[in-house]
């Protein structure tokens, strides 16, 4: 029913911050319960022979006006210290988070104005509110606690109405709603549990900060007053002193970093055990990088082997990221000019990866490796780096998948058009945004001058991604590399991009990779395609070839899977049983053997090269041919699902 | 807009066409709502103290005809309303009203004390954007995609201890240590530039190490953005894909948290003017506070509240300008 679990305790004391914060915690709140009993009659003892001592051997933090020990004060004064924070916090919590949750119960307009009055009293310091309620209240402990729990109830009210507003947008309050569950036990029930973590942790947040807020009222006089004695209260005196016997502030200053210290640290590594847990990475990578075994295969079926005349010319290339991940394996891919080469696969299949690793686009984490990387017949390793840059960002053009987050928020469209003309030839502002708006035309954006004024989010989805096509073609694009072009958009946008993708193509002349997910998308565009699965190349065919007798059982099912206007609405759509491998494996046979309805023993032991089937076909699979394709009966037949599984 | 029907029309497209000029009327309709709000707590503060004020702060001896004198010279003999309307109209008018205590004008003290703690607040907020940013800009470059793994955990450790000690500790410590041990400063008092360096140094540390621990965490944010790796796609100097490309980026969320530093400094010089013996606004609050002199306590509140709107407001329109997407979003 909820969608967070709630607050595992064990998990903090795996960090070792957060053994020691709940360390220091848990003994501050120990000395503040024992403190008084035992050192409370030492703390009182006066002794007039030992006034306003410094270190000495039976005082050594010193001794105050009325020569009381100053270590045994610090001790005793923690109780009232740490209770009076923790009330305050409390307190102020007990206010806050009702007056948080009530936006999201009232009505919307009442709820807005509950939420501006939160704000307004947010924007104000905690400290300067503390000492206004104070005063209003009176002076003394009582009116420390109430001014500083009226401070920070601002805060608690602005996170639970913040994390009450996304919770109350949740599906199963909705649900819960529908089923007529009434507004209180809605809170109660369904609400306070699930924003009760992020709470718990600004509760101990908090207390570090009343903590030292409190210190600071007794140190302004408007705290603690004589004869009770806080932290800060004996800070006050000791500060006077400190021409003298400087030792005296060290007691109290140090319990109060020390208090409000660990109930911040025990608060941030609460906040980041919940923030990773969201994140759920995978928790064991293994230590050593995988090694692969490099294999050197005979290319028989390729013409003019030195690469030279191709667009792009990649051998052996693998990808792989420290912990033992590799994603692309060996893969390679030859692009002849004006070329549009499909790669296809599932997600995770290595892809993207691919593409971006041909583009010199990877993160600094991951390591790239290839045989031979030829860009426009040139070797990229051999050029320098402004060489490389050059060619780069004049002849590769890139199209990414989600053209809202691949476009910069802050900077107007002609900005960023403009400035890969201005960098890369010199063009003026004035001549690059005037090519700018002539992409922007050519791309077929309605009134391009208006347009290249606009941001991003100014635009609508398809909009955005002409725009980074226009931003690809600023520079004379060799190679086009459209990653998932038309994933992130509605689908009658998605036909006119690849339309303009196809025209774009036709009219320079450029080559162009296009990766997808989705074969019907890159059968529409494509002479030639590459099938991807678990970080490998399965298969290279062209469409032809691909449409009537692909080889390889993965691409007969990645063609079974897609639904046509033929399919047969009485059966089951198809689906390819099990879950591909992820980028850790290391077993030696074929990725697919394990989902194969076809795999053998040999598919599980030895891994199948990239070999030809015939001219321009290639396969890895010790048995191609054998899954018909366009029939999803080896998909549907539950025997072989099971076996396909085990 | 005059016909009915018409001004529905304009003002629909008004809104639509014109996000940003939205954008400011609702800012300014906020401000101009929060001062009213400030205003009116402010006014009713000294009606919610329990008894008498002016008894309360003259004291059980003082004599009946001072505290009469005072309430008429305070004006609380009149009926609610008239008080709130005097308070507003001289509120407006820059006139903060007399003491409870010398029965002198507040305006004397203001304007001999603001400028002290403005000025105390406005360098250590100038000194944390000048350390806090740069750094922390710096490291999220230097220790991004995990490198670097000791730089981070140096600079996490030392700047999150820092960021945890409060500023009237580290004023002790740096009275201690620079005034009362090596005496290159002064240990009180705000005469010339050297007795500026500890008070502005226990101010500014604390919010520095914050600010750069958050420039940091946004700066890691930023530089994994795909727009950053489209920026490097098109094969950019470095030079251009942090300046243009990153900062303006990073700077949204560093200048919102910068807008609470502010407001928290201006705090701060509370208890730093207290520490250093400064006769700035600060250390007049507390004076006024412990003596129970209200209206000075009212007048305080005031201008601090107004300097915390107006600094709210401001950073509302820098960000506007920044990151025009803040418009949108704010709806």
């Amino acid at each position: 029913m909820t969608g967070r679990r709630f607050l595992r305790w064990p998990d903090l004391f795996r960090s070792p911050v957060g053994v020691v914060a709940a360390l220091m915690v848990g003994s501050v709140l120990v000395l503040a319960l024992i403190g008084p009993p035992i050192w409370g009659h030492a703390a009182a003892k006066i002794d007039i022979s030992a006034v306003s001592q410094g270190s000495t051997a039976a005082h050594p933090l010193g001794t105050d006006v009325l020569g009381r020990d100053i270590l045994h004060r610090t001790l005793v004064a923690a109780r009232l210290s740490v209770f009076l924070a923790v009330l305050a916090s409390l307190l102020g919590a007990g206010v806050g988070i009702p007056i948080g949750v009530l936006p999201s119960l009232v009505g919307r307009r009442l709820g807005r104005l509950i939420t501006s009055a939160i704000n307004l009293a947010v924007a104000f310091p905690t400290l300067l509110l503390a000492i206004f309620v104070a005063s209003i209240v009176g002076l003394g402990a009582r009116g420390a606690v109430i001014g500083i729990a009226a401070a920070v109830a601002p805060y608690f009210a602005r996170l639970s109405q913040t994390l009450g507003a996304s919770v109350a947008g949740a599906d199963y309050i909705a649900a819960a709603r529908v089923l007529g569950i009434g507004r209180w036990r809605l809170m109660g029930r369904h609400m306070l549990p699930n924003v009760a973590e992020p709470l718990l942790l600004t509760l101990m947040l908090t207390m570090g900060d009343a903590l030292l807020a409190l210190a600071g009222l007794s140190l302004l006089g408007v705290g603690v007053q004589p004869p009770s004695y806080d932290w800060g209260g004996m800070l006050t005196e000791g500060i006077q002193r400190i021409y003298v016997t400087p030792i005296v502030v060290v007691g109290p200053a140090v319990a109060i970093i020390f208090a409000a210290l660990g109930f911040n640290l025990l608060g941030e590594s609460l906040a980041r055990r919940a923030a990773r847990r969201e994140g759920a990475l995978p928790r064991h990578l293994p230590a050593t990088p995988v090694v692969l075994p490099v294999e050197h295969h005979e290319r028989v079926d390729e013409p003019g082997d030195d690469g030279h005349g191709t667009v792009l010319d990649v051998r052996g290339l693998t990808v792989a990221f420290p912990g033992g991940s590799v994603p692309v394996r060996d893969v390679s891919i030859r692009v002849e000019p004006g070329e549009i080469v499909g790669i296809v696969g599932e997600s995770g299949s290595g892809k993207s990866l691919t593409a971006m690793a041909i583009a010199e686009l990877l993160p600094a984490r991951a390591q790239a490796t290839s045989e031979r990387r030829l860009l426009f017949g040139q070797d990229l390793a051999s050029l320098g780096n402004t060489g490389r840059r050059r060619l780069l960002g004049r002849s590769l053009a890139i199209v990414y998948q989600d053209p809202m987050a691949s476009l910069n928020p802050a900077l107007r469209i002609d900005r960023q058009l403009g400035e890969v003309a201005e960098v890369h030839e010199g063009l003026s502002r004035r001549e690059a945004r005037k090519r700018s708006v002539e992409r922007l035309r050519s791309v077929r954006i309605g009134s391009p001058e208006r347009r290249a004024r606009n941001y991003p989010h100014e635009l609508s989805g398809g909009m955005r991604q002409r725009v980074m096509i226009a931003m690809g073609l600023m520079g004379t694009p060799q190679l086009i590399i459209a990653d998932e072009p038309t994933t992130a958009l509605d689908v009658t946008v998605q036909q006119q991009i690849l339309k303009l993708l196809d025209d774009i193509g036709t009219s320079t002349g450029a080559a162009a990779i296009l990766i997808s997910h989705d074969i019907a998308v890159v059968s529409q565009l494509c002479q030639r395609v590459l099938v991807m699965y678990a970080g490998r190349v399965v298969e290279e065919l062209d469409i032809p070839t691909l449409v009537r007798q692909p080889a390889h059982p993965y691409t007969a099912a990645l063609l079974a899977s897609v639904p046509t206007m033929e399919s047969d609405r009485e059966r089951p759509l198809v689906s390819i049983p099990g879950r591909a491998v992820g980028p850790f494996d290391q077993s030696p046979g074929c990725p697919f053997a394990p989902r194969c309805p076809a795999a053998s023993a040999r598919c599980r032991d030895e891994l199948p090269e990239l070999t030809p089937l015939e001219s321009g076909h290639r396969v890895a699979c010790w048995h191609p041919n054998s899954v018909v394709p366009h029939d999803g009966s080896a998909w549907r037949d539950e025997s072989m699902r099971e076996d396909a599984l085990a | 807009m005059t016909a009915a029907p018409a001004s529905i029309e304009t003002r629909k497209r008004w809104w639509a066409d014109r996000p940003r000029s939205a954008y400011l009327a609702r800012r300014l309709t906020r401000l101009a709502v929060s001062l009213v709000l400030l205003l009116t707590l402010t006014f009713a503060m000294i009606h919610l103290v329990s008894g008498d004020p002016v008894r309360s702060a003259l004291g059980l001896t003082a004599p009946a005809k001072l505290v009469a004198q005072r309430k008429a010279q305070l004006g609380l003999d009149k009926p609610l309303y008239q008080q709130y309307y005097d308070y507003v109209d001289r509120a407006v008018h820059g006139d903060f009203g007399t003491s409870i205590q010398s029965g002198e004008s507040i305006n004397l003290i203001v304007r001999t004390r603001l400028p002290t703690t403005l000025r105390l607040a406005g360098l250590a907020f100038l000194v944390a954007v000048l350390i806090g940013v740069p750094l922390g800009v710096l490291s999220a470059a230097l220790t991004r995609d995990g490198r670097r793994r000791y730089g981070e955990l140096a600079f996490t450790t030392t700047t999150g201890a820092f960021a945890s000690i409060p500023g009237f500790l580290l004023a002790v410590a740096f009275i201690y240590l620079f005034a009362v041990k090596w005496r290159f400063f002064p240990v009180a008092g705000d005469s010339g530039v050297k007795s500026y360096v500890l008070p502005i140094a226990a101010l500014a540390i604390g919010p520095a190490a914050a600010l750069a621990r958050i420039v940091r965490v946004e700066g890691l944010k930023v530089l994994d953005a795909d727009y950053i790796r489209t920026a490097r796609g098109k094969r950019l100097p470095a030079r251009l894909i942090y300046l243009r490309h990153a900062l303006p980026n990073m700077l949204t969320a560093t200048l919102t948290i910068s807008g609470l530093l502010l407001g928290g400094l201006i705090a701060g010089t509370v208890l730093i003017e207290s520490i250093f013996s400064w006769t700035g606004l600060g250390s007049t609050l507390v004076n006024s506070v412990t003596s129970k002199d209200y209206p000075s306590v009212q007048a305080v509140a005031l201008i601090f509240g107004f300097f915390i709107l107006v600094i709210n407001f401001v950073v509302d329109m820098l960000l506007a300008v920044i990151n025009p997407q803040s418009t949108i979003l704010d709806q």
